[in-house]
């Protein structure tokens, strides 16, 4: 039998007691150097002079041309947030805390990805900017069904996913996540925005015939704005999904025209949209009485991008938007000249929030004095800011939208220019859009818990 | 009644442009036995065709406004009505049908330089090589069109007397319901003639024998001492010029983007191996049968027995045919069987 002492075996008790003491030392030290200092310890934590974002839009696809919007208002974004340019929103975003040196003092650079509107496409490319450029946050949109697809993957990474164009009820409702967070306005807030100005155009008695894209986003819009519609009295006569970048729509748009309906509801985004209104307006819709009425065409979600792309057939047409170009409030304003003077155009509303949810995540994390996932989403949770081009505005807690004022447009007649193809019929107070956050087109959802990743 | 009219109408729309496309592919198959993936390209080209025309045509230049006489004020008045302003105005507004001048000799040009410069050198390469060469171009061409003309769609305007709808109802005594689109009305009837043109031109004259002959015996009737190379190549400058003049006439249908191209591509091929490959009367009579029955199948009447059935209806009826008859509807023995 061996007598040998192990080497822990010569630790006297007083050994341990330094030891111990010792460690707690080490470990404690940077909670007393830094009141953030254990912030480190999330996922991508940002080490050297520069902190990366991801930009993953559509390049390719039925909304590739939002998806080249949103990519310029995103080199915008960083320009400014790194203290180049005029400053654009940076200088009307009140409060702010944004100090033009980056963010946190760390020049941000970034990565782009193009989700060719498809979910998993989008995926790849967000983990791929997670896993292999070291993303701290990611945004980007269009469509919808990738925008929940990307938030998802956000909150199992472990990363802030800040959404760019998606207007599915579900983005914020039930398929909320506690990574995730929308500038953008959706269905319900069209709905309720156009549900009396459309009573006040065209009455109380109407059949609505709904042409609707076949994906989350089309079947919340078509809820929202049959629940609103019905609500003014009119009915629905029938609802059509049609598969999204069908191109000839007219297969679905000839039976209209044997229908009782009087009203076309367009729940279609991007090209689809371009088409299906063109194609309607071609098979004489516009031109058709129905029980003594003249037949109307309405297109919930407008975006100024589209009616470029569909010429003269929007005149005339209502619809709600996020944001216009047109808007004369400072920020609005400050924004345009800092865009249309670098790219020659004006900016579409996609390019407004992507461009806006940026600013929001950089004044976040310099609120909350890290880039620590869970922590910088506290900052963002019941935010309250002005001078983004949409009014005061509120990050709700409950569910990570935000609240604001929704703007009814309709097609201009007498356009003055290329851009100017939409003119702001009513700006709709926030009070009218707003609803709660477990209503039930938003039930099922839960934001769950914050994931840093680590 | 009136809705099945107009589902056949539709269908045979559609069906006329998947015919147009398919009868390309199958004339480039069936001479040089390439899978042209980048023919959905060329219909695209076509479209864009009319796009630059229209452009060309829009171009506008500074006057003096003589109605102000304030100051020195200009006015943008477009060049060509500013120097014919009688026929300015009306060549402007048949762009579409006038860009199929400009559109023959650049397809048939650009048909001419893709089988020279790029297809020829793959004849003896397997399918999978052929396919991935074509589509690479493919991609190329719908980069550089993206590149020029950015990726939202571009509208163009059928001439204004065929801008409306042709009451059909009307004209047959039946309900007033029954109206269509008169360009698209138009495109059918055009697409039936380039149809006609194509068959007649392959069965009527000497080049067309020589043809037919070369795709039933290549080595016999080079045998002969006729250069059979060559006119194959023309063939695919053909295939070109049709596919372009399809996508011009298209344009006031579906405004054009740098994507159409594979929108319809991937139909196309389908109606080519459903009417069999090689065979041109069954690509035509494929792309008309699959263009009725994906109309029909998106009526709602239908859609409430299967729902979706009018996404997946080509697919299911590619697969019962192909079940049924290996070689598509009206294939010959031989081909791709080997």
């Amino acid at each position: 039998m061996s007598n040998k002492k192990t080497p822990l075996s010569t630790w006297t008790r007083r050994d341990v007691l330094k030891a111990s003491a010792a460690s707690t030392a080490i470990a404690g030290a940077p909670m007393f150097f830094s009141r953030h200092a254990y912030g480190a310890d999330f996922l991508n934590a940002p080490t050297g002079d520069t902190v990366t974002l991801g930009f993953n839009v559509p390049q390719s696809g039925p909304y590739a041309d939002e998806g080249a919007d949103e990519l310029r208002a995103f080199e915008l974004a960083v320009e400014h947030l790194n203290g180049e340019g005029d400053g654009g929103m940076m200088n009307t975003l009140q409060p702010s805390a944004l100090k033009g040196n980056g963010i946190l003092g760390k020049k941000v650079a970034y990565v782009t990805g193009d989700t060719q509107t498809k979910s998993d496409a989008a995926r790849a490319s967000a983990k791929r900017m997670i896993e292999k450029d070291g993303v701290v946050m990611v945004s980007g949109g269009s469509s919808s069904g990738v925008a929940i697809a990307v938030q998802g993957l956000c909150q199992e990474a472990g990363v802030i996913f800040m959404a760019g164009l998606t207007h599915s009820n579900d983005t914020t409702g039930k398929d909320r996540k506690a990574n995730g967070f929308r500038h953008f306005f959706n269905g319900y807030m069209s709905g309720a925005a156009l549900g009396p100005v459309l009573e006040k155009a065209y009455g109380t008695d109407r059949r609505a015939y709904h042409l609707t894209a076949d994906y989350t986003w089309g079947w919340t819009q078509e809820a929202s704005v049959q629940a609103s519609t019905e609500a003014i009295g009119w009915s629905t006569e029938q609802k059509v999904l049609t598969p999204v970048g069908a191109g000839d729509f007219s297969q679905y748009i000839t039976p209209i025209l044997n229908s009782e309906a009087d009203t076309l509801i367009l729940n279609h985004y991007g090209k689809d949209m371009i088409n299906s209104l063109t194609q309607a307006v071609q098979f004489g819709l516009r031109d058709k009485q129905v029980n003594g009425k003249d037949f109307q065409i309405i297109v919930p979600l407008y975006s100024r991008l589209m009616a470029q792309g569909a010429g003269d057939n929007v005149k005339g047409i209502y619809g709600s938007t996020n944001w216009h170009w047109s808007l004369e409030d400072e920020g609005s304003k400050a924004f345009v000249k800092s865009f249309g003077a670098k790219f020659g155009n004006p900016p579409s509303q996609a390019a407004h929030t992507c461009y806006v949810q940026t600013l929001l995540y950089a004044d976040a994390a310099e609120r909350a004095g890290t880039f620590e996932p869970c922590q910088l989403g506290k900052a963002l949770e019941g935010h309250k800011f002005d001078g983004m081009g949409n009014g005061p505005t509120e990050y709700r807690a409950e569910d990570h939208q935000c609240f604001k004022d929704v703007l009814v447009v309709k097609g201009k007649d007498n356009p003055s220019s290329q851009f100017d193809l939409l003119e702001i019929v009513e700006i709709t107070p926030r009070a009218q859009v707003e609803y709660a956050h477990d209503h039930e087109m938003f039930a099922g959802g839960d934001l769950g818990s914050c994931n840093n990743g680590a | 009644m009136d809705a099945i009219l107009l589902q056949i109408l539709n269908g045979l729309d559609k069906g006329a442009a998947y015919a147009l496309i398919a009868l390309g592919l199958t004339l480039v198959f069936g001479t040089l036995g390439v899978v042209n993936f980048a023919h959905g390209a060329i219909f695209m080209l076509g479209a864009f065709c009319a796009v630059t025309f229209n452009r060309v045509l829009s171009m506008s230049t500074k006057v003096r406004d003589e109605s102000i006489t304030a100051f020195e004020a200009y006015k943008e008045v477009p060049i060509l009505a500013a120097k014919f302003p009688v026929a300015g105005p009306v060549i402007l507004d048949y762009s579409v049908p006038l860009a199929l001048i400009v559109a023959i000799p650049i397809m048939l040009l650009l048909g001419l330089a893709m089988e020279r410069g790029l297809v020829r050198h793959f004849y003896k390469r397997p399918h999978a090589d052929q396919i991935l060469v074509t589509f690479g171009l493919a991609i190329i061409l719908q980069e550089i069109i993206k590149h020029y003309f950015g990726a939202n769609p571009i509208p163009q305007s059928a001439p204004s007397t065929f801008a409306g709808s042709a009451n059909i109802g009307a004209m047959f005594g039946l309900g007033d319901n029954l109206v269509y689109p008169w360009w698209r009305l138009i495109y059918l009837a055009f697409s039936v003639t380039i149809i006609g043109a194509v068959f007649a031109f392959l069965q009527f004259t000497t080049f067309g024998m020589v043809v037919r002959a070369g795709m039933q015996d290549r080595e016999m009737v080079g045998m002969l001492g006729i250069n059979i190379q060559r006119r194959f190549s023309i063939v695919f400058g053909l295939a070109a010029v049709v596919a372009g003049m399809a996508g011009v006439m298209y344009t006031p249908i579906l405004p054009p983007d740098y994507h159409m191209g594979m929108d319809f591509l991937v139909l196309s091929f389908v109606v080519v191996v459903v009417g069999g490959m090689g065979s041109l009367g069954g690509a035509v009579l494929a792309g008309f049968l699959l263009g009725i029955l994906q109309s029909f199948a998106s009526m709602n009447e239908v859609k409430s027995i299967i729902p979706g059935i009018d996404q997946i209806i080509i697919y299911l009826v590619a697969v019962v045919v192909l079940l049924v008859l290996p070689r598509g509807l009206l294939g010959r023995k031989g081909v791709m069987e080997e």
